[in-house]
């Protein structure tokens, strides 16, 4: 397994140091891995998620992508939103099309690309619609088409099914994972969801406090999940321990836990 | 709420034919107040006399004239006047540092009006084309600056991010990707003010002596030609009307996207 991205002691402050967002993150990303971060809202997880992406700089330590040989027509990274955020002058196609731009793509290329990832999130037959005219679940669909259609090395989800009814987002939970099954992204997922994670993730990284901090990092057993299992039920409970700040068994802010 | 009928809103064709009807009753009352001298006569044309003032007008070549060389006076301020406006408000918009600067400027010259910068235009430019094509691109550019200048303010900024997150960072790419497209809607209102304020713009640019339709109704005033003056003002009306029922169709085209 090899590195994907590191970071290193990383942090975020405001106001020159004044208050940290989070701080001292450590968290490495193997290639190929589906990693979730877990905390409760406001904790500053999709900030973390931005600093990934170098969206925003990190103020302390570093943040480490491998180097890569750039595949012509490739992003490193792509980013899907929590509220899909689609630019609602752009038809579903073009929307999709937003990452190829700039990628010295010809056009015939780029149509044969979005087409591609809107057959994988399954929207085939509206991709002349207009955002308006799409249910949440669609507009979140084409976000997702939109992150993977540049093929990037990291996906990252900023809580994507957030908004989303129960079983809208039971319905694309299920279908992310064949996508990732299919493609083997390295992805990162945030959530405030447990049970999410626990459905989806290889390993969940739970963040909280205030600055935040890595509370523990957690391997979730194989596929496919039971989350009523005793066992998914008492990685549940753990994980709320730790997001709740109590004592931890051994002490250390940053543990790794044994495969369960 | 609906319990009278006249309160019940009207459907879009009971609406045309409303409107049409509203237009006739008030010929009908224009014609019987001249014809019965409620108003002194030549103070106010009768509706009837104004078809034969046109007629006349149009045989001696005067009608076509004017039309020509206010149109000309009219599209080239437009044209001049929205692309300055509308890029000045673009800039002023995203550039923070260009929009702290002309604050001021903005402050001091927008109060005044169009028509008052009618002598500079005659020392400037003399009573030609060029003198009229400033007065009417200054009254239609503030319009397009404050349009273009409200609606890059407006932009969602999470757009940005969005852009910035699929490799279109930079001033010339959130242009392209995000300013421009999110704030074509102000920008074609803007532009719509504009054709109207356009038209009356013309009058006031051509009072002085350039030729045009306002020069005409000023001679024909002058004259006391009350019909043709009439005439004249209705020739206005339908332009505007057809400039912006031809602009309606290209905003509807552009902003299909909204629905």
């Amino acid at each position: 397994m090899t590195a994907l991205i590191r970071l290193e002691d990383a942090g975020l402050s405001h106001n020159n140091g004044a208050s940290f967002v989070f701080r001292h993150v450590n968290l490495t990303l193997e290639a190929g891995e589906f990693v979730a971060v877990l905390g409760p809202s406001g904790v500053g997880k999709s900030t973390l998620l931005r600093v990934v992406m170098r969206l925003i700089a990190p103020t302390e330590g570093r943040v480490i992508l491998a180097p890569a040989p750039d595949l012509a027509g490739s992003r490193r990274t792509a980013l899907v939103f929590q509220d899909a955020r689609l630019m609602p002058w752009r038809n579903v196609r073009h929307n999709v099309e937003l990452g190829l731009e700039g990628l010295g793509l010809s056009r015939q290329e780029r149509y044969v690309r979005a087409d591609e990832a809107l057959r994988l999130v399954g929207l085939s037959a509206v991709t002349d619609r207009w955002p308006r005219q799409l249910s949440g679940g669609q507009r979140q669909r084409v976000g997702v088409a939109r992150a993977l259609t540049v093929n990037p090395d990291l996906l990252l989800m900023d809580e994507p099914f957030g908004a989303l009814d129960a079983i809208t987002r039971a319905g694309l939970q299920s279908e992310l994972l064949g996508i990732w099954e299919a493609t083997k992204k390295t992805v990162l997922f945030v959530t405030h969801d447990i049970d999410e994670a626990l459905l989806l993730a290889d390993r969940i990284v739970v963040l909280a406090g205030c600055p935040a901090s890595v509370r523990g990092d957690l391997i979730v057993g194989p596929r496919p999940r039971d989350p009523s299992s005793a066992a998914m039920r008492a990685l549940a409970g753990r994980m709320r321990a730790l997001i709740s700040g109590e004592p931890d068994p051994g002490g250390a802010v940053y543990w790794q836990s044994a495969e369960i | 709420m609906t319990r009278f009928r006249i309160f019940r809103r009207k459907g879009s064709g009971t609406r045309t034919v409303l409107g049409v009807v509203g237009l006739i009753v008030l010929l009908c009352i224009w014609q019987a107040c001249v014809q019965f001298h409620v108003v002194p006569p030549g103070l106010l044309p009768a509706p009837t006399e104004l078809w034969p003032a046109w007629r006349s007008e149009v045989a001696g070549g005067y009608w076509q004239h004017a039309v020509c060389d206010s149109l000309e006076h009219y599209s080239t301020g437009l044209v001049i006047g929205s692309v300055l406006g509308a890029l000045a408000g673009l800039g002023c918009g995203a550039v923070p540092l260009a929009d702290a600067l002309t604050a001021g400027i903005v402050r001091f010259l927008r109060p005044i009006p169009g028509l008052a910068w009618v002598p500079f235009a005659i020392l400037w430019f003399g009573l030609n084309t060029a003198g009229a094509t400033f007065v009417i691109a200054i009254s239609v550019f503030w319009i397009n600056f404050y349009a273009a200048y409200g609606a890059v303010k407006s932009v969602d900024p999470e757009l940005y991010e969005v852009a910035a997150a699929f490799g279109h960072s930079g001033f010339i790419a959130r242009m392209r990707y995000v300013i421009i497209p999110a704030s074509s809607p102000g920008l074609l209102a803007g532009l719509r003010t504009g054709l109207g304020q356009g038209w009356m713009s013309v009058v006031a640019a051509e009072l002085f002596g350039v030729p045009g339709i306002g020069a005409r109704m000023m001679q024909a005033s002058s004259l006391l030609a009350t019909d043709i003056v009439v005439v004249y003002m209705i020739t206005m009306a339908g332009l505007y009307a057809l400039t912006d029922f031809l602009f309606s169709f290209v905003r509807a085209r552009l902003l299909r996207w909204q629905g």
